[in-house]
């Protein structure tokens, strides 16, 4: 039997302190612990990118990353970039487009596309399709993304002129 | 799918790592960035009785300059790879390689020491360490010893690290004046597995090309180079030089056939590549392959 490691993070802002065993990965420990639901589980190994958070700041798979290595970090989901309205253009683009149909890989779409538009407000389609490439969608056919996250830029873009 | 059971252990310096190695015997492994790892776990191909957790090792991380030569730690995440000005400057084979690594989420976390370690013959980066003529540092408990990229990567996830060793920087000669570097892949998507892929890098001379060395990814089960076609693009460039030295593609490589791509088809893109990277490195527009 494998004694659970101790650890302290900050998730969407809240301090969280929990004993997990070592082979829990963050978005079971997300899911399961903390109920956070928003976060999805695709395939477990790295290639549909559902599971995508934000780890200090960045993108990354919650399945490729263990519990205890968010230790002393801080980690942001769909639930807390929601409610904060930094995805509001996003979403609004996403629901105008039709960008979304089951909705199982929007709340990783967004996240992704956000920390997109966060370094290059106005990317081409090009850079849009590659930056998403890591994030699979069944339904859609990526068009309607692509046109949503364009929107979306184009909508931050004029709110600032 | 569910990781089995394993004990877990920071590791707060290189020093305590390799004791950690040493103390857990074949049963512990680095863990890096976790990118090709924890797959494995997660699948259940592997598994460990101790994970060392060596990315809180600050002395790891970092790229500088001294002298002629590029000294990168080995847990250099790839985002930070992409966005450095020094690579950038005097490895741009290396910069235009790490953009077909995966997605951003997954170089948010990769690192260059986990990706070579891991020696995956499908993967850009060995291909590179070898045509840019990279020297590998590696710690051991009995200390430091240096590798040449031509004698680290053994085989199909093959490497000369010992179990209780760790790679601790690479180290690639800057771009010499007059060197030009050439990256391209064919993959089904950006971030894909690539079916074929050419890291490339050499001396374009009029119309030849000096000290050239190809080297194929995703083609056998390591990074292959090309000494025969590299030869015989030494000499003045011409269609039937060209038309010669895809030919001699034949002998210095061995494509496998898998669900991707046929050998044949392989081979076929390889030959497709060669024609690019010569076009590209002498400056010409690009002729039919």
């Amino acid at each position: 039997m494998i004694a659970p490691t101790p650890i302290t993070l900050t998730v969407n802002g809240e301090t969280v302190a929990a004993q997990v065993e070592p082979r829990i990965h963050l978005t079971d420990f997300l899911r399961e612990n903390l109920g956070l639901t928003g976060t999805h589980i695709g395939c477990e190994h790295g290639v549909c990118g559902a599971c995508t958070v934000r780890l200090d700041g960045e993108i990354v798979r919650g399945c490729l990353v263990l519990a205890v290595q968010a230790d002393g970090k801080s980690v942001e989901t769909i639930e807390g970039l929601s409610d904060s309205g930094a995805l509001d253009e996003l979403q609004a683009a996403f629901r105008d487009r039709n960008a979304l149909q089951c909705g199982y890989c929007t709340p990783a779409m967004l996240l992704t596309a956000h920390e997109l538009l966060a370094r290059n407000p106005t990317p081409d389609r090009a850079t849009i399709r590659e930056h998403l490439s890591g994030n699979y969608c069944r339904c859609t056919g990526y068009q309607a993304i692509i046109d949503a996250v364009e929107i979306a830029a184009r909508a931050r873009a004029g709110a600032k002129s | 799918m569910k990781a089995a059971a394993f004990n877990y252990a920071r590791a707060a310096s290189v020093d305590e790592a390799v004791q950690m190695l040493v103390r857990g015997g074949g049963g512990a492994k680095l863990l890096a960035g976790g990118q090709s790892l924890l797959p494995a776990l997660n699948l259940r191909l592997m598994s460990l009785d101790l994970l060392v957790d060596i990315t809180g090792i600050a002395a790891l991380r970092g790229i500088r300059v001294e002298g002629g030569t590029l000294k990168i730690g080995a847990m250099t995440r790839h985002a930070d790879l992409l966005t450095s000005p020094e690579i950038a400057a005097h490895a741009p084979l290396l910069a235009k390689a790490i953009a077909h690594v995966a997605h951003p989420a997954i170089r948010n976390r990769g690192t260059i020491g986990g990706n070579l370690a891991h020696a995956d013959p499908a993967s850009e980066l060995p291909a590179c360490m070898l045509a840019l003529g990279a020297t590998l540092v590696i710690q051991g408990p009995s200390g430091q010893r240096r590798v040449q990229a031509a004698d680290f990567f053994l085989g199909l996830y093959q490497t000369a690290l010992a179990p209780d060793e760790i790679l601790i920087a690479i180290e690639l000669p800057a771009l010499a004046s007059g060197e030009r570097a050439f990256f391209h892949e064919y993959a089904r998507r950006m971030g894909d597995y690539a079916i074929v892929g050419l890291a490339a890098q050499g001396k374009p001379a009029g119309d030849r090309i000096d000290a050239l060395r190809l080297v194929y990814f995703g083609v056998g089960e390591r990074a292959g180079s090309c000494p025969a076609a590299a030869r015989i693009l030494q000499q003045r460039h011409s269609p039937a030089i060209l038309a010669e030295a895809q030919a001699a593609l034949a002998a210095d490589l061995q494509p496998q056939n898998d669900h991707q791509a046929s050998a044949a088809m392989r081979l076929h893109l390889a030959r497709t590549l060669l024609a690019r990277c010569v076009n590209e490195l002498l400056g010409r527009a690009e002729a039919s392959a």
